[in-house]
């Protein structure tokens, strides 16, 4: 399931989920967003540019409180819980974000 | 992903379905790659000679696991099974039927394995090994979450799991793997856990915890790590400490250890409770998962082993720890090796260890979800039924409104959540959907009858799996709850006794 922006091709996985982290850019994480029927603001590219700072420091994406507490201190306390997350990412902040973030998939029991 | 509708919940009991013939044979999870094969020692991608490959697999299967034989050669159709499995009732598929799934592996070892079936296949049902038989294995042994409702109701006491495991085993052999259990299985090998949580990570993630609890209750709660000469070693499922509702939870267990004095550690080698080994019915894979806990814990000089809320990792660890990573001489005899993290709260409720403030919990009126694992394949304390008083106590310790749901749909009766077993992965929603039915019907019920909030449940699959499929059913994500956040909320820290 390849998906194009700025008329260049990317390869994802079976979901959708970016292939090689090194290919991400912006206009991908747009792209991957309206082939879902969703457009991006400045609060999601807020969530997503800190999924890429904390995954740049841990390799791994941020626990939901990790990313919860992170977003209240930036955006204030009332933005600070999950129920705002799903307002914003309705498939899950965990794994909705992540694929716009070009990160791989959280896998386990979550 | 495809659309599907939800069913509709009708009643507190689910009626038989009127039978739709296939109406789930495209229900199939993503085929494992060779990247994720490889580290589990199968091959990457179908072997040219699969079919002998499969049947002497299921020739060393039948020598090396007597039950399974005998489950081939015992079933007589009485079709007590038929109405028994969740998967079944949610979906219709006859195919679905316990002793139908089984019999996909049934016909060919009739085929192979026994007289009248290799002279007279079509006179005793018997099926030859073709890709078709195989595709069917695949999609529907990924039907079966393994949760051997339907061995309670079986008058020959044949383990559905076990079939369903074996198949997965055979399938794995010939280099048909899941993508889902398999490239997790990789991740504990690697990292340790099944998130592929690395040590860093971990470390600042139970950092931001500490400084939660101290913002919530002013006091200093620790999340410790790899910490040598802990009393206790705690071995979690990692969705504890990534997911919600399951973090409520490992707070919970942290407060518990705070109040009564006992040092404990969390270990970065072994991060993880589930074992899915068991899933794909490779004892290989689930023994090489299981050594990392007792390396683990002899690293760390630990002198006792708790397991938190984990349905399956209970099952392998209550029934298969010491025999997998045995012997485990070198813990304190005097408590039980392993335990579980309900065991050791409900303990100390017992002795009045704890002060508890059951009127933290005055919002919520609780019912319980019993996990399969747990509820049939292990046990707790030291009553026959143990597993499903303790956490009721545990509960009703805390909260002062509890209900139960209906009791053919508890206890060893429990339905499965509809996500276990390995399934619990995007790519099966719809099946996992319309497996909740059975649960999401009994929980309509009390929240009818007695005005239920909240459903806690003790497995992180349970939690991960009813957080994504309440809402299906008109339900709010957050009415899932871990039984130790109950506890959180209730615990008075540092009180004067």
């Amino acid at each position: 399931m390849p998906i194009e922006a700025n008329g260049k091709v990317y390869e994802t996985d079976e979901e959708g989920y970016l292939a090689d982290l090194n290919d991400w850019n912006p206009d991908l994480a747009a792209a991957m967003a309206k082939a879902d029927g969703a457009d991006l603001d400045e609060n999601h590219w807020e969530v997503i540019n800190f999924l890429r700072e904390y995954y740049e420091e841990y390799q791994i994406a941020p626990a939901v409180r990790v990313l919860t507490k992170a977003i209240g201190k930036k955006l204030g306390p009332d933005k600070g819980n999950s129920k705002y997350l799903y307002e914003l990412f309705p498939y899950g902040p965990a794994k909705q974000a992540c694929k716009y973030a070009g990160l791989p998939k959280p896998t386990g029991c979550v | 992903m495809a659309k599907f509708e939800t069913p509709e919940i009708k009643d507190e009991t689910v009626d038989i379905p009127a039978l739709q013939t296939g109406v789930m044979s495209h229900s199939k999870p993503y085929v494992s790659q060779d990247k994720f094969q490889a580290p589990l020692g199968f091959p990457g991608e179908l072997v040219d000679n699969w079919k002998d490959v499969a049947i002497n697999k299921l020739g060393e299967l039948l020598e090396t696991n007597r039950a399974l034989q005998v489950f081939m050669d015992s079933c007589v159709k009485c079709g007590a099974c038929t109405d028994k499995c969740h998967y079944f009732l949610g979906t219709s598929d006859p195919r679905n039927m316990p002793v139908a799934r089984q019999d996909l592996l049934r016909g060919v070892y009739r085929r192979y394995f026994t007289l009248p079936g290799k002279y007279f296949p079509k006179l005793v049902g018997a099926t030859d090994l073709t890709e078709e038989v195989l595709g069917e294995w695949y999609s529907y042994f990924h039907q079966c979450s393994e949760c051997r409702r339907c061995s309670v109701y079986c008058p020959y006491g044949i383990d559905t799991a076990e079939i369903t495991m074996a198949t997965r085993d055979i399938m794995n052999a010939v280099g048909v793997g899941q993508k889902y259990s398999n490239e997790i299985i990789g991740k504990v090998f690697k990292i340790g856990n099944n998130l592929g949580l690395p040590q860093p990570a971990l470390a600042d993630t139970l950092l931001g915890l500490e400084e939660d609890v101290k913002d919530e209750t002013g006091v200093d709660v620790r999340y410790p790590l790899d910490e040598k000469g802990a009393e206790v070693l705690l071995v979690t499922p990692s969705a504890d400490f990534f997911a919600e509702p399951h973090v409520d939870g490992l707070i919970g267990y942290g407060k518990v250890f705070h109040a009564a004095g006992i040092s404990w550690t969390l270990s970065s080698h072994a991060s993880e409770a589930a074992n899915f080994g068991l899933f794909i019915g490779s004892a290989e894979n689930m023994k090489k998962i299981a050594l990392r806990i007792r390396e683990a814990a002899l690293d760390l000089g630990v002198k006792r082993i708790i397991f938190g809320e984990c349905g399956h990792a209970w099952r392998v660890a209550y029934s298969y720890l010491n025999t997998l990573a045995g012997p485990f001489d070198f813990l304190d005899p005097r408590y039980p090796v392993p335990q579980h993290i309900c065991e050791f709260t409900y303990d100390l409720i017992q002795r009045r260890a704890l002060t508890l403030d059951k009127s933290a919990n005055d919002h919520r009126r609780v019912t319980f979800h019993d996990s399969c694992n747990v509820a049939r394949a292990s046990r707790m304390g030291d009553m026959p039924g143990g597993q499903f008083v303790i956490p009721r106590e545990i509960i009703k310790a805390v909260c002062n409104h509890y209900y139960d749901m209906a009791p053919d749909t508890i206890g060893e009766a429990t339905f499965c959540c509809g996500g276990g077993g390995g399934l619990l992965t995007d790519d099966l929603m719809e099946l996992r959907v319309k497996g909740a039915l059975p649960r999401m019907s009994a929980l309509k019920s009390v929240v009818e009858e007695h005005g239920v909030t909240h459903m806690a449940a003790i497995c992180a699959i349970c939690k991960s799996q009813f957080a994504k499929v309440l809402p299906y059913y008109g339900f709010e994500m957050d009415q899932i709850v871990s039984v130790h956040q109950l506890v959180s909320d209730a615990i008075v820290l540092d009180a004067k006794q």
